[in-house]
């Protein structure tokens, strides 16, 4: 997104309901920017299906376990059961055709301790999403203000800042974290066990990948300041802030909105990676990664178990690329 | 205590130290249940488990290559410098200690018989002096003649340098050769008064107490000779110099490793070792699965680490009777258990832990091991095949193994925590198995309403920083704790007292982690290792186990065991009893 995006964008930030309004129906005469979005949006299908399939996962991963009850307690064990009965003592593989499928166990069993691998998907989607979702507010709002503050105020804030994105940019962040998450105690902060590592998780990834934002944002603001309406706006005494947060914000919740879509599933996968190492939360909790890891030893005797984590990170990571895409394209025309 | 793999290299290094760690060996032989597939089918007659009481394919026909591939690579091929369980029976093929196992299989196997030696150590009245005589005649690869002198300079270097540190200590722990410091330090061997050469045929041991044992420590590979003119410190294991009927021809670290015959090998003064094949050649670094699949396509002929196929070939070998008839499934020396802390609370109450033993599904912690394949459930501390091991199970966790939650509440009450606790499991994070043992644990114990929580370390420093470390124990209230052990030679003593002895607790790189210690087992072992005779020793050593048990503080998994293939070109297959796999010295290939 090289180029700022039309000034009527501000109708985005000045009348929001109207924009859905409009999009619920009733013939209106002129279209916002919001609105041709959402046309544009509508049109493109592989974001629409993109987008439900986020949503579908959204809602399991928040209704899976408790707080918000029980999906898995509906369709069988819970994620940690072992069922050893169920498995073929000499081989470690499920008894039965493909993994032990059936109606109990809709994806199989894992292979020595037999748990069920439906309800650890489910239980592993609370935890990929939670920690993608909260390390991406974490970059997105660093990312958004730093950005802001260097490309607004140029000068020595912008150097300072840029060549602080240089300098996390350039920082090997999966080594940092696997070090990291191999030194945390068992407690601290108040918190303990795999609330505190997912914490620290979410620290980590949220903390090291705002530059990403921040860029662009900084990228934008630059060229949003030396608009008519930010002068308009300081010749009627308007101050900094007001400017930064009233005229040059809103103008950002578009590159902001599509960039985090994509970091999700970005962060998805680090997540992913990071358990796939050991250093994600710790088992008995379900994470796909560690799901995988798992599977290597008996991805011959037991290949379902590969395949349905691999394919739960796999669908994952593509809905949010597909919305994140389909996002872009329609409020950026010109970026098509 | 042998390393398995290499993981355990760091840890067990730690133990070394402390000289008394176990052995490892096997006595009984009993324990494998054939299943009788009765295929009569295959090529070769030999059924499951058939090179676990007898040699399979016995043929004399000599010419070949023996290939072998290991997927990872040795401390060291200096037969003074390593600690891997295979390589104490490898290094036999080109390092001829003063005494060696019977070569057979079952028990019989575990009987020593002289090597260098002209028979089994003489111990003075006292127990404290071991004498051995050399053969005369014995000569290196290069024609020259073995001294007593150089074998007094292998124990030296091997047990009292601190360049090779591979290997156990159990020399430096037991000979009287206070301030010695080593042939590197002190070029004059005169200075080391632990071992006395009176001739050039005699050897003189010196010990600071009585150990009965003795013999035992003298059939490890430490005791081969090495000339010290030879000798080039940690390069001394690229050319060995050779008393067996191999010598290297070439080796090169982390890939490959080349043995042709050693012309200068008498083997009218060798009663256990055969030289069959032309060459031996051995692969390292190759990946395990791939190690599988060659193997059972006959491209090698046996997994130099002895440790057993992975996953994948055991599914492809249970399915396949044919295949299965070409396995052996014996006892390696490791039991596999968790230690209670009877330091922390609330297993500082007998009744605390006895819940535990109850309420433990034995059934779902084997399952990770490779079920009945990779162990028999256990009930001792000893193994099966440790001599002196005595079967009796004081927590039977009902008919079928899987747990007594009755009896397990029971005990609860008993210890004043009716609804269950809160506890932790340490376990070491990067082995898999182990990790899924601890979680088999963690959800039997959630029955009885016992909320453990996993806590995991790194090998790495498993014994120096984390279990083996009482205050860190304490201070993080590691209630249980996953462990194995296998002895250095097949005896109840090796085995038990680094880990039961209550004087051998330590500050860190302790393996008594239940820190139990009872002035009755104590007094046990130390009456067991200065009773000459043997089936008096081997008694007291079973009184040890029952003892320890009746703590409760010793939850036994699986008397470890594996599942070995022998390709049908493979001639002379024996299980070694003593190694818990193959006997590399005898074995032969078909043209």
């Amino acid at each position: 997104m090289t180029a700022p995006l039309d000034v009527s964008g501000q109708a985005l930030e000045a009348q929001p309901e109207a924009v859905l309004e409009g999009a619920g129906g009733k013939a209106i005469e002129g279209r916002s920017l919001g609105q041709i979005a959402w046309m544009r949006l509508k049109r493109d299908k592989a974001a629409i299906a993109g987008a439900f399939v986020v949503v579908f996962l959204t809602l399991i991963a928040i209704f899976a376990e408790r707080p918000f009850g029980g999906l898995i307690a509906l369709f069988g064990d819970p994620p940690n059961l072992p069922n050893n009965d169920l498995i073929d003592p000499l081989t470690s593989a499920p008894i039965g055709a493909w993994g032990g499928i059936s109606w109990e166990h809709p994806f199989g069993l894992e292979p020595v301790n037999g748990r069920d691998i439906f309800a650890r998907i489910l239980s592993g989607a609370q935890i990929s999403l939670l920690v993608a979702f909260l390390a991406t507010m974490v970059s997105v709002v660093l990312g958004s203000l730093l950005g802001m503050l260097a490309g607004f105020f140029g000068g020595w804030a912008d150097t300072f800042i840029s060549r602080l994105m240089d300098i996390f940019l350039a920082f090997p962040l999966l080594l940092f974290a696997i070090a990291i998450v191999g030194a945390v105690p068992d407690e601290a902060l108040g918190l303990k066990g795999n609330a505190l590592r997912i914490a620290v998780i979410v620290f980590i990834i949220g903390f090291f990948n705002w530059p990403y934002i921040a860029r662009i944002v900084r990228g934008q603001t630059l060229s949003l300041r030396e608009r008519e309406f930010v002068d308009a706006a300081r010749s009627l005494g308007a101050g900094n802030s007001y400017i930064i947060f009233k005229e040059v914000f809103p103008n950002l919740v578009a590159p902001i909105l599509v960039y985090s879509t994509l970091l999700i599933p970005t962060n998805i996968l680090f997540e992913a990676a990071l358990s796939f190492l050991g250093v994600g939360v710790a088992e008995p909790q379900a994470s796909w990664g560690g799901m995988l890891t798992r599977a290597v030893d008996y991805y011959q005797t037991a290949p379902h178990f590969m395949i349905v984590p691999g394919l739960a990170i796999f669908i994952t990571v593509m809905a949010f690329n597909l919305l994140g895409d389909g996002l872009r394209d329609a409020l950026d025309p010109r970026a098509r | 205590m042998r390393k398995t793999k290499a993981l355990a290299l760091a840890a067990l290094g730690t133990a070394l130290t402390m000289g008394l760690a176990a052995c490892g060996g096997s006595a009984g032989g009993g324990g494998n249940n054939n299943t009788g597939t009765g295929n009569t089918g295959a090529a070769s007659t030999a059924k499951h488990n058939d090179g676990y009481t007898k040699v399979v394919n016995p043929s004399d026909a000599k010419g070949g290559t023996l290939k072998f591939a290991y997927s990872d690579e040795p401390d060291s091929m200096d037969p003074g410098n390593t600690y891997y369980a295979w390589n104490w029976n490898f290094s036999r093929l080109y390092a001829r200690p003063l005494l060696t196992y019977t070569a057979a299989p079952g028990e019989e196997g575990l009987k020593l018989v002289p090597d260098l030696a002209e028979g089994l150590g003489e111990a003075s009245e006292d127990g404290k002096t071991w004498t051995y005589k050399l053969k005369k005649g014995i000569k290196y690869d290069d024609g020259t003649e073995v001294k007593a002198a150089d074998v007094k300079y292998a124990i030296a270097r091997s047990n009292f340098s601190a360049e090779l540190t591979d290997g156990p200590k159990y020399f430096a722990e037991y000979l009287d050769a206070e301030g010695y410091e080593g042939p590197y330090k002190d070029k004059d061997l005169a200075n080391f008064k632990g071992i006395e050469t009176p001739d050039d045929y005699t050897i003189v041991f010196k010990l600071k107490a009585p150990f009965s044992e003795f013999d035992f420590l003298v059939a490890n590979p430490q005791s081969a000779p090495v000339p010290q003119a030879k000798d080039t410190g940690l390069e001394y294991e690229k050319a060995v110099a050779s008393t067996g009927p191999y010598k290297m021809e070439s080796y090169e670290v982390g890939k490959q490793l080349n043995l042709v015959k050693n012309e200068n090998w008498d083997p009218a003064t060798d009663t256990t070792r055969k030289q069959l094949p032309d060459r031996i050649e051995v692969q390292f670094k190759q990946n395990a699965e791939d190690i599988d699949q060659r193997l059972l396509a006959g491209q090698v002929h046996a997994d130099l680490g002895g440790t057993g196929v992975q996953p994948a070939a055991r599914a492809k070998i249970v399915a396949d009777p044919k295949l299965k008839d070409s396995t052996d499934n014996p006892y390696t020396p490791f039991n596999r258990y968790a230690m209670m802390s009877t330091k922390v609370a609330p297993f500082d109450n007998i009744d605390c832990r006895k819940a535990v033993q109850y309420a433990t599904d034995q059934v779902a912690t084997q399952a990770p091991w490779g079920g009945p394949l990779g162990g028999d459930i256990g009930s001792t501390l000893m193994t099966p095949t440790t001599v002196g091991y005595q079967q009796f199970d004081l927590f039977p966790n009902g008919a079928d193994n899987k747990g007594d939650a009755a009896k397990a509440k029971e005990s609860l009450s008993a210890c004043g925590q009716p609804n269950g606790f809160e506890t932790n499991i340490a376990v070491r994070g990067d082995r898999p198995k182990e990790v899924q043992v601890a979680e088999a644990l963690q959800a039997s114990l959630d029955k009885v309403g016992i909320k453990a929580t996993i806590k995991k370390y790194p090998s790495g420093d498993w014994s120096a920083q984390y279990a083996g470390r009482p205050d860190f124990v304490h201070k993080n209230k590691l209630g249980i704790m996953i462990a194995g052990w296998g002895a250095d030679w097949p005896s109840g003593f090796g085995f038990l007292s680094q880990i039961v002895d209550g004087r051998f607790i330590k500050d860190s790189g302790n393996y008594n982690m239940m820190e139990l210690n009872d002035q009755a087992v104590n007094d046990l072992l130390d009456k067991g290792i200065q009773t000459t005779d043997a089936a008096e020793r081997n008694k007291i050593w079973g009184e040890v186990d029952k003892k320890v048990m009746e703590s409760a503080a010793f939850l036994p998994f699986v008397y470890e065991k594996t599942l070995l293939f022998r390709p049908s070109s493979l001639t002379n297959v024996y299980v070694h009893p003593a190694y818990g796999m193959y006997d590399y010295t005898w074995l032969g290939v078909q043209q």
